[in-house]
């Protein structure tokens, strides 16, 4: 059977021949090992400049045909399928076509399904082998052109070294663009499924609509569930528990800062910094469990106690948690941005008759200022962000409400919750989900954009 | 008319309380959260440690061979072969609703176990085997304690039984290999970390493959070859950004491209792979980047000198003495990977699998998924089994950044 790996490994070892031979055409247009000096380049150079131009086109080739075949082979088994299935809508379109996958793939026998999906699996099947096997022949026969192309061209004079280092190169530069192919990749794959959400639900409902429940009728008879879409109930929930968490963070954060680089002794500093950086390393999913398992039901008794009603996922628990993983990106960021200040400020402070902690209180920490801000941003945004602890500790359900012990519910708890489980791809239900994320990556971007400008900038003043 | 020695020395006494309030704050911030993170451990490894023993019985089996007729050995009634030993060791019990309260004092699984001895050996049909199968995981709790035993979860009868079996040495707490060897199953007393390990496994690979090279490779243009110019600027920008944003995002990529527009599996370690790439990628880079950064201009300088080219430069001299930089900035991206589970959800990582994945394609999950997914369950049982995985997924942590700090002690240089 012809499947694409054993193409692939085909390849491989084609290049594998390709760099002997090259070395070996190198060696006998020198005219032998001794007499390499007449060559431009050492002869391994040639090896890899014929197991280059082998492999690349070859491989680049494939790659698309792979992209490609897929969607042609279905189109013409859609055109050979009897009518009254090419005219199903799109969604059961590609159940039908899943259906010839599984059958294909071996997943359910053929006697399940109708006898029309089974010729159309076959069908699919018998033009699958033909496009292995054209892709075969295409792909191989432009790994040997390309293998004989370079090895004809090889003289003494040939730079094979600069091409070689020009093709590698490329190769460097292709692979950093992968970077902005990523963010461009987000940027539509979210938008996209957003503006078919905003087709359904207006922007400005989405944006300052005051009700979020996104359970929609199945049936027109239903009660009750008729779905809104306002975000503003998910971002006040966002904004409570973030503010929690920063609350918890920041205070603790920059004192821990201030006492590491400005109090601590050496051997104090070499134990206390990698332990708080363990803080940083551990999973939000284990910050999750510990707020649900430990924190949540501490405060509840503590509430009860108080006789206070506190919710089982109050907003605090959370929130609290939140701040603890918060906590040691708060300090290192503001660590850094203590020791950036000039020791001259200090010297100068202190000369002049002032405590430590003055100095700190009134020099060191305002001239940090900016920096420290910046830092909190980028700590904000993180929060904001925050996933696993609140899907496990916080609510679903939208309230609007300031009381830390009642529970609410954030952007990525509804992110979560609109895509785990069954899909439609359909209902503004699952799309409401992309729509969040916008949102979510919108206003992340923003802040960290901010915060980072301020940084930058507060750093360049004292360089 | 007073010095001003006089003022300063005043307030003196009130600056100096003023001065060790704020370092004492200072201290206590430290230890606030130190506290915070023993505590967090204490937690886990409290709730944790009873999940490495599980409750086991000691049934007198009969492998009766009428039972097991010949003809079809996978489908026998293996839980009748199990029901029949344990009426056999309490033969006062009669009744159905007894009954059935008696045969729930073992775990399901025990059928599968008999079933599993019976086909790798044919010749114990007809014997008498003395074997410790799985309690249920009721009776496990109540065992070993961490449930009480007026809890309601046993009934009367039931405790009677356990107490019966206690003082006949017939059920013992045994070091649960399952829970090391299987894959997920709805039975806590069964249910393993096996599986979710193989698909952190492969899912790790597919991110190390990916973002490995790419990352070193932009690091090396960005800091080495590429031109300072609008396009270059762009790529920074885009990897600083990518660096901060929300994992989740990460998951819904992959969700809009991976597995719709592409129409790669869901639930696939390969997906998960190419998303955690994505997410460790500016991780990479940036380590990457500064590994590079410090490899000081003389050793290029002399390379150049003796008349290598750029590339020979960098893939002869640079590269290898960044390389340490390089891995530890990897391994951190790794550990960071390993943990993250919100980006998992988005692609159907949170499916329940029992199997244990072979493959990139296999249905699978991962570590910190299994953590999720089991702290959502809400037997009892479950929650010492999530504690236990957590502690597992935190040793692997803990050793992938031991190995970093390792690795970077052992190659930092000073030039």
């Amino acid at each position: 059977m012809l499947t694409p790996a054993t193409i692939v490994i085909a390849i491989l070892l084609l290049t594998a021949a390709a760099y002997r031979i090259g070395v070996r055409r190198s060696l006998s247009v020198a005219g032998g090992a001794q007499a390499i000096r007449v060559l431009h380049s050492r002869p391994p150079y040639y090896g890899v400049l014929t197991a280059l131009w082998c492999a690349l086109p070859a491989l680049l080739v494939l790659a698309l045909w792979q992209a490609l075949a897929g969607g042609v082979i279905t189109h013409l088994v859609k055109a050979d399928l009897p009518p009254e299935m090419r005219a199903l809508s799109p969604a059961q379109f590609s159940l039908v076509i899943n259906d010839i996958k599984n059958i294909i793939n071996g997943d359910v026998p053929p006697d399940r399904v109708s006898p029309a999906i089974q010729t159309a699996a076959e069908h699919y099947r018998r033009l699958q082998q033909i496009s292995h096997l054209a892709a075969a022949a295409v792909v191989l026969s432009l790994a040997i052109l390309g293998l004989a192309l370079v090895r004809g061209r090889i003289h003494t004079g040939l730079r094979a070294r600069n091409h070689v280092e020009q093709l590698v190169r490329w190769l460097l530069a292709a692979c950093s663009t992968v970077a902005i192919f990523t963010t461009i990749g987000i940027v539509l794959s979210v938008l996209y499924e957003a503006l078919r959400f905003f087709k359904a639900v207006p922007v400005l409902d989405f944006l300052f609509g005051l009700e979020w429940s996104p359970q929609m009728a199945i049936r027109a008879d239903q009660v009750g569930s008729s779905g809104a879409f306002g975000a503003v109930p998910v971002l006040a929930g966002t904004v409570l528990i973030s503010a929690i968490a920063m609350a918890v963070a920041v205070p603790i954060g920059l004192m821990a800062a201030i006492y590491m680089s400005e109090y601590a002794g050496k051997k104090f500093r070499a134990v206390a910094k990698p332990l708080m950086e363990i803080l940083a390393g551990i999973p939000t999913v284990v910050y999750g469990f510990f707020a649900a398992l430990v924190v949540a039901p501490f405060i509840r008794g503590i509430g009860q106690a108080l006789g206070l009603d506190v919710s089982s996922e109050s907003a605090l628990a959370a929130g609290l948690v939140m701040g603890i993983m918060i906590i040691p990106f708060v300090s290192s960021l503001s660590d850094d941005m203590i020791n950036a200040v000039p020791q001259s400020l200090r010297d100068g402070a202190l000369g002049l008759g002032a405590t430590r902690s003055e100095t700190i209180k009134q020099v060191v920490l305002p001239a940090a200022l900016p920096g420290i801000v910046g830092g909190v941003l980028l700590a904000v945004s993180r929060a904001i962000g925050e996933t696993m602890i609140v899907v496990m500790a916080a609510g679903l359900t939208a309230n609007m409400t300031l009381n830390p012990f009642k529970a609410v519910t954030t952007v990525t708890v509804q992110i979560v919750t609109l895509l785990v489980g069954d899909q439609e791809f359909d209902s503004p239900k699952t799309l409401a989900a992309f729509a969040l994320g916008l949102l979510l990556f919108a206003i992340t971007l923003g802040l960290n954009i901010i915060a980072l400008k301020v940084v930058r900038k507060y750093k360049e003043q004292y360089e | 008319m007073s010095r001003s020695i006089d003022i300063v020395q005043r307030g003196l006494k009130r600056r100096y309380r003023a001065e060790r309030r704020f370092q004492r704050l200072g201290l206590a911030a430290i230890v606030v959260s130190l506290i915070f993170l023993a505590l967090l451990f204490a937690s886990i490894v409290h709730r944790g440690h009873g999940a490495l023993f599980q409750t086991h019985i000691q049934l007198n089996v009969f492998f009766d061979p009428q039972i097991l007729t010949e003809t079809d050995l996978n489908a026998a009634d293996y839980s009748r072969l199990v029901k029949e030993a344990l009426y056999a060791m309490f033969p006062a019990v009669s009744g159905r609703n007894e009954k059935r309260n008696l045969s729930g004092l073992v775990s399901s699984g025990a059928a599968y176990q008999l079933r599993d001895m019976v086909l790798g050996n044919r010749a114990i049909i007809g014997t008498h085997q003395e074997i410790w199968v799985p309690a249920d995981d009721d009776v496990d709790m109540i065992y070993k304690g961490a449930l009480a035993r007026d809890s309601g979860r046993l009934s009367k009868d039931q405790l009677a039984w356990v107490d019966q079996l206690h003082s006949q040495k017939k059920i013992e707490k045994q070091f649960n290999t399952a829970f090391f060897r299987s894959g997920d199953s709805r039975e806590p007393e069964l249910a393993g970390i096996w599986g979710a390990a193989c698909g952190s496994f492969f899912t790790l690979l597919v991110t190390l493959a990916l973002a490995f090279p790419l990352g070193v490779a932009t690091a090396v243009y960005l800091e080495e070859f590429a031109p300072k110019n609008s396009w270059t600027d762009l790529i920074e920008v885009n990897i600083n950004n990518l660096a901060a944003v929300p994992s989740i995002v990460f998951g819904l990529l992959g969700l809009a491209v991976f597995l719709n527009a592409f129409g790669l599996p869901r639930s696939a370690p390969l997906v998960g792979g190419l998303v955690l790439a994505l997410m460790t990628l500016p991780t990479i880079i940036i380590a990457s980047r500064a590994a590079l950064q410090s490899v000081p201009p003389s050793i290029r300088d002399a390379a150049l000198g003796v008349g290598a080219s750029r590339m020979q430069m960098i893939l002869h001299h640079v590269l290898p003495l960044a390389l340490p930089g390089m891995l530890t900035g990897t391994i951190i991206g790794m550990a960071r990977a390993l943990g993250e589970t919100a980006p998992l959800l988005m692609i159907g990582m949170v499916a329940f699998i029992v199997d244990i994945p072979h493959g990139f394609t296999d249905p699978a999950a991962v570590l910190p998924v299994q953590i999720y997914l089991w702290a959502d369950s809400p037997e009892r049982a479950f929650v010492e089994r999530t504690a236990a995985a957590t502690l597992v997924l935190l040793l692997f942590l803990i050793a992938m950044n031991g190995a970093a700090v390792v690795l970077r002690k052992k190659f930092e240089r000073r030039w």
